[in-house]
C-alpha cells in the first residue's frame, strides 16, 4: 500500500506556499495582522476564528488553504480522516496569559476565553469542528518539525486500516514567530484517475523534509 | 439612567467578547444574546460575561439556574445590574 501526499502548504515569512508554488504575499506586520490578512484575502466567512488565538487561527487558515478545492471530506467518511500535528512551543503564549490573569489575588479574573486555549489540541478541535472530522486526533510537542516522527505514526494509522486520508504536519506559533506546514496523505490505490506520480509526492521522511524547506520534488 | 448603562454594556461586551465587525449601535438591547437573531454566543461567551459582571460590577452569579434570565439580553443584564446595586 503506496501512501502518498497528494497536496501540501506552508505558511511562513508572510507567504503562503501551495503545492511549492507562492500564493499570497501578506504586508509587513504582526502575527495577528498577517492571519487577519489571509482571513480576508481567501475571503473565509467564519466569525469564531476572531475569537481564536494565534495557534489556533494558524492551524485553522492553513487547513483552510490546504482543503482548497479539494474533495476529500466528501470522499471520506469523517471517522476516517485524522489529523495528526507537531509543534514545539505548545500552548506557551496563552499559557502565560492565563498564568498572568491569576498572578495577583485581588485581581483574580481568569478568562475563560483564554484558559481554553491552554492546551495546544484545541487547534486540532477547532479543525475538526469546522469540517466535521471525527478521525484519531493527536498533537505532539517537539523541539523541532520531526518527519520521521509523522511518517512513523501516520504510517501505522493506515497499516492498522484505521484511517483513509490524514492532514498532517506541523503548526508553531509563539508571538510574531510563525510557521505552519501540512500535508494531505491519501493511499495510491484511493485516489480517483491516478495515472502515476506526476502530481503527487511519496510519503516518506526525506520527501517531507524537502517539502518542508521548500525544495520541489 | 438604564440608557446610559446599556450603552456602556453594548461596548463593554463587544470588546470583553472580541466580537468581529460590530459596533455596539448594532447591538439591539432587546434582542437575545443567544440563538437565532442575537449575536450567537456560546457557552464560553456565557462564562465570559460572568467575569466581566464580577470584574467592572462587583457582581458574582452565584445560582447557575439565573443565567438565562440575566444574560437574555443586553437590556436583562443592565435591569440586572442596576437592581443588584439597589440591594
Amino acid at each position: 500500500m503506496a501512501l502518498l501526499i497528494t497536496r501540501h502548504m506552508k505558511l511562513q515569512d508572510r507567504r503562503i506556499w501551495v503545492n511549492g508554488i507562492v500564493e499570497y504575499v501578506s504586508e509587513p506586520g504582526s502575527a495577528d495582522k498577517l492571519f487577519r490578512s489571509v482571513y480576508h484575502h481567501y475571503d473565509i466567512d467564519y466569525p469564531k476564528f476572531f475569537k481564536m488565538d494565534n495557534l489556533c487561527k494558524l492551524a485553522f487558515l492553513s487547513t483552510e488553504i490546504l482543503l482548497r478545492g479539494t474533495d476529500i471530506l466528501q470522499k471520506y467518511p469523517a471517522e476516517e480522516v485524522a489529523i495528526i500535528l507537531e509543534n514545539a512551543s505548545s500552548s506557551l503564549e496563552y499559557d502565560q496569559k492565563h498564568v498572568e490573569s491569576i498572578r495577583d489575588r485581588n485581581k483574580y479574573f481568569p478568562s475563560p476565553s483564554v484558559f481554553v486555549y491552554t492546551i495546544p489540541n484545541i487547534m486540532v478541535a477547532e479543525i475538526a469542528i469546522q469540517h466535521k472530522v471525527k478521525g484519531e486526533n493527536a498533537v505532539f510537542i517537539l523541539e523541532q518539525f520531526d518527519p520521521g516522527f509523522i511518517y512513523d505514526y501516520v504510517s501505522e494509522l493506515f497499516r492498522n486500516q484505521q484511517v483513509s486520508c490524514c492532514l498532517s504536519g506541523w503548526v508553531e506559533c509563539y508571538g510574531d514567530q510563525y510557521q505552519s506546514f501540512l500535508l494531505i496523505i491519501e493511499q495510491e490505490d484511493k485516489i480517483k484517475g491516478f495515472k502515476g506520480l506526476h502530481k503527487y509526492v511519496i510519503f516518506d521522511t526525506a520527501n517531507m523534509l524537502e517539502l518542508f524547506k521548500g525544495k520541489s520534488i | 439612567m438604564i440608557e446610559d448603562l446599556i450603552l456602556k454594556l453594548r461596548k463593554e461586551i463587544i470588546d470583553q467578547l472580541q466580537l468581529e465587525g460590530i459596533t455596539p449601535e448594532e447591538v439591539d438591547p432587546e434582542a437575545p444574546l443567544f440563538g437565532e437573531g442575537g449575536l450567537g454566543l456560546d457557552s464560553i461567551d456565557v462564562l465570559e460575561l460572568v467575569v466581566l459582571l464580577d470584574k467592572n460590577y462587583g457582581i458574582k452569579i452565584r445560582a447557575s439556574k439565573e443565567g438565562p434570565k440575566i444574560f437574555y439580553s443586553v437590556k436583562s443584564i443592565a435591569e440586572y445590574i442596576l437592581d443588584q446595586q439597589k440591594k
